[in-house]
């Protein structure tokens, strides 16, 4: 507390929020309406509208209503329930074969390839994109095909009597197997590994591994102690992309599997367009939907994300 | 035995034999011979792309030498991974592990070698840097001055027998920078270490090294103590970019005892021959410019002194002393530093003035090079 009291400052009026730019405060919610409006008529009404069926009763004939009948979540998930095992499964095998493959690849681009070749594999691991899913899934068929050249290899590398053993594949063949499907799966889902894998590995600045070297870490040391860690939010990125389309995909299983190789999204395609049981599909929806869910929530919370950089 | 006792037992010297280093046709390093001594803060001065990072990266062995060898504590370490030398680089702009806190980005190094009593280590460094109680904070939540300190206290607590520094304090504000060359020098002064200094800066390497190898284009071009290099500066790049010199054009005309008699553009002057770092018939004269005493054209001039007449084009104030720039009669410019002491006001931009100074203060080079080696912006 000062006894002299200074001249007091001139007095600035402060301008009140709404005296700024109203219209400016605003912008933020324009930019906002076409992608609000978008999820509103393509995802949040849809959404209800198969929430309503899912809990309707009735047929084709007699035209379907409300009854509120949750039962119908149950018995679709005691029929389904190994095609959602398999649907996990295969999806997660899937996952952990795009990392394998997927995190050297996106290590050898960010680290090792010079600035021109870094170009020309990022497109050639893109390329895929532009032929069709179908088309490129159909190619599979052909390249695995009982009596190819792969299958051949694979056979007389005795590589089909270890797939044999862990229930992959059965006999001498590929197709219509587990493997054939993981197989797509894999192919399919690879890029939306590496590019997140290959963005979170190019941030790296390169003197972080010389100074983890200069502090005694043996190449290995600094990859498992410094590179990874820091490359976790692209793991965690990459996984996601993978495994969530990958569990509720069905061309895979339909174009390379059998019938035993049907995973759920093959059963939400039959309900829904051969067998017009449209509450049982929109139940099975769900339920993928939910678990999914689920999965993910446990996965984040295991991961740290609020860790990451 | 200690840690530290083993390695002063060792020793550390760092002795480079005609290391040397090409990319392609690009020679970044000529083969040079350096050795550095034992508890000395050692400072590789030059500007950007003088070889000086080059040179330091072959001795923590980020960087393989083209040709030559590179030995610490009389060890040949030239072929060994940076992970197995006795040396520690603390990093320009740090390098830190930004998913480690503090205490563990210190820790690193304790922990790869598997080090006992890692705890109380690290504390202790911490405390040396004054950082103790920011252990638990993330890199990125510490100020540019704090981070660097982290640098040094991760590299230090390894007892390295060489801590080598890429300019460490190059992205630091000046005034931090300052302080953190005072700081530097006391935790050396401290610890003992043998320092190894890359920088830009002819303050900081002056301020802070007790030798000082002033590299340009691959090359040592001069070695010695700070005070040496800048009093007797064996080449124009050595005069220009430690502090700033006058060199004038002069030819050798003859001799008188100790001195050398010069003349400078029709003007006579002398300068010793023990400062005279070369025997060629056309040299340049060099002095610096606060060596320099700026009188009014009516003044007298002492005898046995070297004088000019000129005529002041330029007079600006820095506080501790005014800056002069002078045309000579024989056409040079020439700087002037005087002390803010007892000003002689008629001396203002167009008035006609006399400079002279000490013959001793003065030196001279070899004409053959460049006048202006060294003066460029590449020094900023």
């Amino acid at each position: 507390m000062t006894t002299t009291t200074p001249a007091a400052p001139p007095q600035v009026i402060p301008l009140t929020p709404a005296e700024g730019k109203p219209r400016r405060k605003l912008t933020p919610y324009w930019l906002l309406l076409p992608g609000i409006a978008w999820l509103v008529v393509f995802f949040a009404v849809p959404m209800l509208y198969q929430a309503s069926t899912s809990l309707q009763t009735g047929s084709l004939e007699e035209g379907f209503k409300v009854t509120w009948h949750f039962s119908t979540y149950w018995d679709a998930l005691v029929e389904y329930k190994w095609h959602f095992v398999r649907s996990f499964s295969y999806a997660a095998v899937a996952t952990v074969l795009c990392l394998a493959v997927g995190y050297p690849l996106a290590y050898t681009i960010a680290f090792k390839a010079s600035k021109r070749w870094r170009n020309v594999i990022l497109i050639l691991v893109i390329a895929p994109f532009f032929t069709s899913f179908l088309i490129r899934t159909l190619a599979w068929k052909t390249i695995l095909s009982d009596g190819g050249p792969v299958v051949g290899a694979l056979n007389a590398l005795h590589v089909l009597d270890l797939t044999n053993l862990v229930g992959l594949t059965s006999g001498d063949r590929v197709l219509a197997t587990p493997l054939a499907v993981v197989c797509g799966l894999t192919y399919n889902f690879l890029p939306f590994m590496i590019l997140p894998l290959y963005t979170s590995l190019e941030r790296i600045d390169p003197r972080l591994h010389e100074a983890a070297g200069d502090l005694y870490a043996r190449p290995f040391t600094t990859f498992r102690k410094v590179t990874f860690p820091i490359s976790l939010p692209g793991v965690v990125a990459g996984t996601l992309l993978t495994f969530i389309p990958a569990s509720g995909d069905y061309i895979n299983a339909q174009l390379l599997g059998s019938p035993s190789e049907q995973m759920v999204g093959n059963g939400i395609q039959k309900q829904f367009l051969n067998v017009l049981d449209y509450p049982t599909a929109a139940a099975l929806s769900f339920i993928l939907m939910a678990l999914i869910l689920g999965m993910v929530t446990v996965y984040m919370r295991k991961a740290g994300t609020e860790e990451l950089v | 035995m200690t840690d530290q006792q083993r390695d002063a037992a060792a020793g550390g010297d760092v002795r480079l034999t005609g290391i040397g280093k090409t990319y392609g046709s690009f020679t970044a390093v000529h083969p040079l011979d350096l050795t550095v001594p034992q508890g000395s803060f050692f400072a590789l001065l030059g500007a950007s792309g003088c070889g000086k990072t080059t040179t330091l990266r072959m001795i923590a062995g980020l960087e393989e030498p083209t040709s030559g060898t590179v030995l610490i504590g009389g060890q040949d370490v030239t072929a060994l991974p940076p992970y197995k030398r006795p040396v520690n680089t603390v990093f320009q702009s740090y390098a830190l592990f930004p998913h480690l806190d503090i205490f563990e980005n210190v820790a690193f190094g304790l922990r790869r070698r598997g080090k006992k009593d890692v705890k109380k280590q690290v504390e202790d460094m911490l405390e040396l840097v004054e950082l103790g109680q920011y252990a638990r904070r993330k890199p990125h939540q510490l100020s540019g001055g704090q981070q660097q300190r982290v640098a040094v206290a991760r590299a230090l607590i390894n007892h390295p027998q060489v801590l080598l520094l890429d300019e460490p304090l190059g992205a630091l504000d000046l005034k931090l920078r300052r302080q953190m060359q005072l700081e530097l020098k006391r935790i050396q002064t401290e610890v003992g270490i043998t320092f190894v200094h890359v920088t830009h800066d002819q303050e900081e390497a002056m301020t802070m090294a007790d030798t000082i190898a002033v590299m340009n284009g691959g090359r040592v071009e001069q070695l010695g103590a700070p005070a040496d290099l800048y009093e007797n500066p064996a080449t124009t790049f050595v005069a220009n970019f430690l502090g700033q010199s006058n060199l004038l054009p002069a030819e050798v005309t003859g001799t008188a005892g100790e001195d050398l008699l010069l003349s400078a553009a029709g003007t006579r002057l002398t300068v010793p021959k023990a400062r005279c770092a070369t025997d060629a018939k056309r040299v340049h004269l060099g002095v610096r410019p606060e060596k320099i005493t700026i009188t009014h054209v009516t003044e007298e001039v002492a005898e046995g002194r070297n004088a000019l007449v000129g005529t002041v084009l330029d007079s600006s104030f820095i506080g501790v002393s005014t800056q002069y720039v002078v045309r000579t009669d024989g056409g040079q410019e020439v700087t002037v530093f005087e002390q803010n002491m007892e000003r002689d006001a008629r001396i203002v931009p167009g008035a006609g003035v006399r400079l002279h100074w000490n013959p001793a203060h003065s030196f001279a080079l070899d004409a053959s090079q460049a006048i202006d080696a060294g003066t460029g912006e590449e020094a900023a």
